[in-house]
């Protein structure tokens, strides 16, 4: 089943038409030495990758496996986004602030260029009273610069930092759990970047323990010409629960910038992980020059009998969004859910969706999608539910709402179901709607300017998805949901 | 409060007002009556400043200045408020929210300062009460799945929580039984005031038994061709329109 739908030409459009677009407050670029490679791409690149993080031969062998693989994949073309091909000879894989070579101990010893630049997007790398609530690893171009509050999270056992750090310290963690959800051969974009990785969070959370301050990774493209491939793993043991929240800007550049990132989530026996994104990558300009090609793999495991999932993303930023944050509920009860809102201004093109694979008894699962088309934006929800032949009494909630704004974007749902087990209930609800000229109008004739009322609009068009967010991050997405439209409709 | 004075104006390419002209001061009420397509809600929707009409001669004053230069938006800030015929659903916003927001919106246009949730809650709860209105309503998103008499309901409890200078109401009777018609025109009676005056038009007299106007103004293709006390209303319910529309306006 697939719907195309394109909005009719109203006489709104030439009001929506003439309002100029916000300006990307996160376009800035720090002006910082760096550790880069040389562009290109070879079993080399791989072997110096890896050499420059010190890292064991184990990892070293993933990492080529997954190149070779990787080297034999066809670049894949089925999703409903249009670029030009990627020349993956061009791109930087590895670049890394110059700093001390095994990063720095502390907050001090972090060069303040960097933090300054945390502190203009508004990040918190101090560990400040008022924030004291989230815990922060500080993810620039391919490294991690720094993580907040590890000693408090230490008391309790849970081990939060880079991911390069925990290769050297939990070896045994990462090599049980890396590649155990995504493999490197899954797709092209996971196999790239189980083959150059740099750095990323990793994060643990022991039996038992209920993490006490959400933890965020903030991800900064700056470097130039640089892909960004970052790695992060979240492992909640038996009857633990933490939520993460995850953060990425990138300067306002001419050039497209690859971003391919692999998120792997494993939750054990009654543990639960919430994972919440507001993803701001720079879209790029009016006339859709420039922008990071957004191509992410997320997945999670629910392992575990009673084990949850839940993923909630607003996706404002990115030129291109190529992704799926998906759940496997293998555990008996085990629950997933996808809270989601996309947003495509401008020359924006976002594919994006869930999977929600049942295979234990009673799984159940919950997708809200939201997408949000405006300018010369085009949005899809892109879903699959597969209920597997021994999943008795497995349960699927589906809603897919879009809403356009003007005349010249698109908004496209493509719904996969796969039932195999008769017991199994499903649901699937899809609506779309536009922002009518009447609406503004009221909206006007009550003193309300056209802007509020869009920004009205669309909270309440998103605010399912929204209350999902912890509430700091909630106001955050609120913000940026309204200046990703300013004046682009009306 | 308002002056037109031969007002021409199209809805889309064709002329609808041919030469309008009225007067209306503070504390007036003021009913406009008319055929169908005489003009009497693109009169509404003129004062209003909805896209789609254009005016093409004359001239409104409103508070001694030309109507016309002010967006829509600042019309409602200045006071004019318009009760639809055909209120709009407002899907996913909060009645509360968006009433608060228009307050504010109108209070910040005076320099004053902004009222918050707690205190608006308040201020709506009392005005609720004037047209009878649930709390329940009060709550929910606007007019999204309201009956087509709750819709004309928060017409009024929203003119009642702005305090409009100018209230223009536009049909407010169509669609309404006759216990809801009451119930709305008490909520409009209760408003009115020495400093507010009201435009009401209408196609039925049955409204004005209620809403008993100062002045009746029959409108017949875009002109005023007759004005009088509340009494004209009961002879045109007796003898309609046709005998207007074929005798030169003003020659009654």
């Amino acid at each position: 089943m697939t719907q195309t739908i394109s909005a009719p030409r109203t006489e709104s459009n030439r009001l929506l038409a003439d309002l100029t677009s916000a300006e990307y407050a996160a376009g800035f670029v720090t002006d910082i030495a760096s550790d880069a490679i040389p562009a290109g791409l070879s079993e080399d690149v791989v072997r110096l990758i890896s050499a420059k993080k010190g890292e064991p031969e184990w990892l070293l062998d993933f990492r080529l496996k997954a190149f070779r693989h990787w080297q034999t994949m066809p670049v894949p073309i089925w999703a409903r986004v249009h670029y030009p091909p990627i020349d993956f000879q061009s791109i930087v894989y590895y670049s890394a602030p110059k700093q001390k070579l095994d990063g720095p101990k502390s907050l001090a010893e972090v060069d303040p260029k960097l933090l300054e630049t945390y502190e203009k997007l508004g990040v918190p790398l101090h560990e400040r009273a008022a924030l004291a609530g989230v815990a922060v690893d500080a993810v620039f171009d391919s490294v991690s610069v720094a993580t907040t509050f590890k000693d408090k999270l230490h008391e309790v056992g849970v081990i939060f930092g880079s991911f390069s750090e925990a290769v050297r310290e939990h070896p045994e963690l990462v090599k049980k759990y890396l590649g155990s959800v995504v493999p490197y051969s899954d797709n092209f974009y996971a196999a790239l970047n189980s083959a150059v990785f740099s750095d990323g969070s990793f994060c643990y959370i022991p039996k038992g323990v209920k993490c006490p301050m959400e933890l965020s990774t903030y991800f900064r493209i700056n470097a130039k010409n640089t892909g960004q491939f970052e790695r992060t793993l979240i492992i909640a043991d038996d009857d633990a629960a933490v939520s993460y929240l995850e953060g990425c800007t990138a300067p306002m550049r001419d050039e497209n910038q690859l971003h391919a990132a692999v998120v792997e989530l494993v939750a054990h026996e009654n543990a639960k992980i919430k994972y919440s994104t507001v993803q701001n990558w720079y879209p790029g300009d009016k006339d859709g020059k420039g922008g990071i090609y957004n191509f992410v793999t997320k997945r999670g495991a629910c392992r575990g009998n009673n084990s949850k999932i839940s993923w909630t993303q607003v996706e404002t930023g990115s030129a291109i969004t190529w992704k799926y944050p998906s759940c496997i509920l293998q555990g008996d009860n085990s629950v997933g859910e996808f809270y989601s809102v996309a947003l495509a201004n401008n020359r924006q093109q976002a594919d994006t969706g869930t999977k929600m694979i049942h295979i234990g008894k009673n799984t159940r699962s919950t997708i809200v999608s939201k997408g949000i088309s405006a300018g010369h934006g085009q949005n899809t929800y892109r879903g699959l539910v597969k209920i597997g032949k021994n999943a008795e009494g497995a349960r699927n909630y589906s809603q897919c709402d879009s809403l356009l704004l003007g005349s010249n974007c698109g908004a496209h749902t493509f719904p996969y179901i796969d039932v195999q087990n008769p017991t199994a209930q499903m649901e699937h609800e899809a609506t779309t709607s536009k922002i009518s000229d009447d609406q503004i109008f009221y909206f006007q004739s009550r003193g309300l300017a056209t802007e509020d009322a869009v920004s009205m609009i669309v909270n309440g068009f998103c605010k399912e998805v929204i209350k999902e967010l912890p509430m700091e991050f909630a106001v955050e997405a609120q913000k940026l949901l309204g200046l990703s439209l300013e004046g682009s409709v009306g | 409060m308002l002056r037109i004075t031969d007002l021409h104006a199209n809805a889309g390419d064709k002329p609808i007002l041919k030469g309008l002209t009225l007067n209306v001061n503070g504390g007036e009420v003021h009913a406009i009556m008319g055929p169908n397509g005489s003009g009497k809600s693109t009169l509404a929707h003129v004062l209003a400043g909805r896209p789609g009409y254009t005016v093409t001669g004359g001239e409104v004053l409103y508070k001694s200045s030309p109507l016309f230069d002010l967006a829509p938006e600042v019309r409602a800030r200045e006071g004019v408020f318009l009760a639809y015929q055909y209120p709009v659903e407002l899907p996913g916003v909060s009645n509360l929210y968006f009433l608060r927001s228009a307050l504010n919106a109108i209070r910040k246009h005076r320099g004053e300062p902004d009222i918050d949730a707690i205190d608006f809650l308040a201020i709506a709860k009392e005005k609720a009460k004037l047209v009878d209105m649930d709390e329940a309503l009060v709550k929910r998103n606007v007019n999204e799945g309201f009956s087509g008499g709750e819709k004309k309901r928060n017409e009024i409890f929203q003119m009642a929580v702005l305090e409009p200078s100018l209230a223009i109401l536009d049909e407010t009777d169509s669609g309404l039984d006759i216990d809801a018609l009451r119930t709305v025109a008490r909520g409009v009676n209760k408003l009115r005031s020495e400093d507010r005056a009201m435009i009401v038009v209408t196609h039925y007299q049955r409204l004005l038994e209620y809403i008993v106007p100062d002045f009746v103004h029959v409108l017949i293709d875009g002109k005023i061709a007759l004005s009088g006390g509340k009494e004209l209303a009961l002879e045109l319910e007796s003898k309609g329109y046709e005998w207007l529309e074929k005798e030169p306006a003003g020659a009654h």
